[in-house]
């Protein structure tokens, strides 16, 4: 006998697809509607939400587009809704102007990009990670947004998690920038009991004077109303006062906006900012990784072990905002950085600007077929680097 | 003391005046949709939710409406209002936008909501061009007219909004001008109270960035103009394809259950089920 509080958070030990892992953890967070198009690698979560949302009571719709799709979610969630939209790189890309809004109105929602080879078509059904910039930059003017970086599909259902929590947090939109191999992946995945689950949810304003698009400290986030309940919201992606009233020739309006939404996440950074750790105290040199050429890092990791070599790993589980404060630590501690990544140098420039004159960065890039960047070709470059210093 | 304006209850006193040019067409719109919820009984906007798009007739609503809005992005509140409506099924949802909008930019998801009949209200203001940017050529401009980006003459045809969006699926369909105050208040307290997705096109005056540049400069100019080439579709059968008459009346009233009644109905078929097992 299944009951509905069994049905919402599938608590266990279950054998699950990445992408699946993903679906069932925005449901266990109290996503209840999802808007999406299908496409490769995405389309697992799009068809088990299809599937999972009904038995929850929530609206799964498939929109003519990832434009209307991305529009969709951000209608929901001033409908009330924890909305989620689920994509890889060709539908992102529809989807920039769209999420520029939802930083501009501040609209929490969660968009996945299960990445695969660009640009353009590429190799629709193979690996990539060169969405790292579009995921960052990929709407103009100046916003923040989080982009977390799951390397499993245990990661897949919690950081989905934490995503719709940071969203509603901050009301901010919230990137899961995950990749073909990660996304298609089977492993074990552990769900907790419901009430070992942290959920957030948006904080309602007090009275319908309050205001919901400001009037707040650069490190508060101001409350979150819901369309249809009285308070006469004007919601626009036109530069607005803190009262929703477009304001577009004025300056000061412009710049009191646009600094406030990006300091909310700039000025919580260390809050929002996850990594893993291993071995930076004693490290002959280090390598900064994320999504599923981590993975091979790991194995790289113990193969340089067994020749007496200590390589010091940052894995970014958030990619944004960038980790800068554990990634300049790396640099102080080595002399060589390597960032593996599965493009031609993307997180590898981050890393730079940020290591200074601290220690020397070396991106290893491989692209094309979805091929993996293996622990032997990290080694290989570990030693390479290792010797140059040697002379 | 004089009477207050019927139409102010509904409206944000303190944005007023409206930005709209002399002559402009949106005012006869609003007034006629404040007019039909006036005359059905509305005291407030509050069982209401507007959504609007980019351009002069996407500020309508927003922010002259005391009521929510969503000033979405170019082309696509159709889509923004959907989320809104599946979110929210108790609120009326309402898009008031343009043709370059709603037909331009965001063509598809107006074909693609009416082919799913979900329940919104959609009034397209038909102002013939891209006003606000400053009167190019549209999916809507006649063929042959001269506009800032068809300096020789349109070589394009206009879209037919009424015939496009029946087929596609809509409940209900109406067109009208701002010259046919009475017809529009009527049509639109007809689709107020229908299910699935219903639309009006309302043919409207564009003096500053369309008339004045085919001849026709004043508001009254372009009025005429419509009321002279306007044939209702009752008189319209013998009307050949090439004449520029603008067919007015309304086009499709079926009731086929709204998408809203579809999608919950599954939902509550499904936890039936899982309820049973």
């Amino acid at each position: 006998m299944i009951n509905k509080q069994d049905k919402q958070v599938l608590s266990g030990t279950h054998f699950w697809q990445g992408d699946i892992a993903c679906a069932e953890g925005a449901i266990a967070a109290g996503c209840r509607f999802f808007a999406g198009y299908p496409i490769t690698p995405a389309s697992e979560i799009t068809e088990h939400m299809a599937k999972r949302l009904p038995e929850v009571g929530g609206i799964y719709v498939q929109m003519e587009d990832e434009i209307a799709s991305i529009s969709a979610v951000i209608g929901a969630s001033w409908g009330g809704l924890k909305a989620m939209t689920a994509t890889s790189g060709p539908g992102f890309s529809l989807m920039q102007e769209n999420i520029g809004y939802a930083c501009m109105t501040e609209t929490p929602c969660v968009i996945v990009d299960i990445q695969r080879v660009g640009p353009s078509t590429g190799q629709a059904t193979k690996a990539a990670q060169g969405d790292v910039m579009q995921a960052r930059w990929g709407t103009h003017g100046d916003h923040e947004v989080i982009v977390l970086s799951p390397n499993s599909p245990q990661e897949m259902f919690d950081l989905t998690i934490r995503a719709f929590n940071l969203s509603e947090l901050y009301r901010v939109p919230v990137i899961i920038l995950a990749d073909e191999i990660i996304g298609h992946m089977w492993e074990k995945v552990h769900v907790p009991p419901p009430e070992k689950i942290e959920i957030y949810n948006r904080k309602k304003p007090s009275s319908f004077s309050e205001p919901v698009f400001g009037g707040v400290g650069e490190t508060e986030i101001p409350p979150m109303p819901r369309i249809g309940d009285g308070y006469n919201l004007l919601i626009t992606g036109s530069t607005h006062d803190k009262y929703g009233y477009r304001k577009t020739v004025d300056p000061e309006v412009h710049r009191k906006l646009v600094t406030r939404i990006v300091n909310k996440i700039r000025k919580n950074a260390e809050k929002i900012i996850d990594v893993e750790i291993q071995n930076i105290e004693n490290a002959d040199i280090g390598i900064v990784s994320f999504g599923c050429t981590s993975r091979s890092v790991y194995d790289a990791i113990e193969l340089a072990g067994r020749e007496g070599i200590t390589v010091g790993h940052v894995r970014l589980r958030t990619i944004w905002p960038f980790p800068e404060k554990i990634v300049r630590k790396l640099a102080e501690k080595v002399n060589f950085i390597l960032v593996p990544e599965m493009n031609l140098g993307q997180l590898v420039y981050e890393v730079e600007r940020v290591a200074g004159c601290e220690a020397h960065v070396k991106a290893i890039s491989k692209i094309g077929g979805g091929e993996m960047i293996t622990p032997e070709e990290i080694l290989s470059e570990i030693k390479r680097f290792l010797r140059r210093r040697a002379v | 003391m004089t009477n207050k304006h019927f139409a102010l209850k509904f409206l944000r006193e303190e944005v007023l005046p409206t930005a709209f040019c002399p002559g402009c067409g949106n005012g006869i719109v609003i007034n006629c949709f404040l007019k039909a919820l006036e005359e059905t009984g509305s005291r407030d906007l509050s069982n209401f939710a507007f959504v609007s798009g980019i351009g002069c007739a996407a500020w309508c609503v927003s922010p002259y409406f005391r009521s929510d809005s969503l000033h979405t992005t170019h082309g696509r509140p159709i889509a923004f209002a959907s989320g809104l409506k599946l979110a929210r099924p108790e609120l009326n949802v309402v898009v008031i936008s343009g043709d370059g909008d709603l037909v331009g930019i965001g063509g598809n998801h107006l074909i693609h909501a009416a082919r799913r009949n979900i329940d919104l209200f959609v009034i397209c203001i038909n102002n013939l061009n891209y006003g606000m940017t400053g009167g190019q050529v549209g999916p809507t401009t006649l063929h042959g007219v001269t506009t800032t980006t068809t300096p020789y003459g349109n070589p394009e045809y206009p879209f037919d909004l009424v015939r496009l969006v029946e087929s596609a699926g809509a409940n209900f369909v109406a067109r009208w001008t701002t010259v046919h105050v009475r017809q529009l208040i009527r049509s639109i307290k007809k689709a107020l109270k229908k299910e699935g997705f219903r639309f009006i096109e309302v043919v409207s005056q564009c003096p500053t960035a369309f008339g004045r540049r085919i001849g026709k400069p004043t508001g009254i100019d372009l009025m005429k103009w419509f009321q002279k080439q306007s044939i209702h579709i009752n008189q319209a059968q013998n009307v050949k394809e090439t004449e520029d008459k603008i067919i007015v009346g309304e086009f499709a009233d079926r009731d086929r259950p709204g998408f809203i009644s579809n999608i919950y109905k599954i939902i509550r078929l499904v936890r039936e089920n899982n309820d049973k097992n």
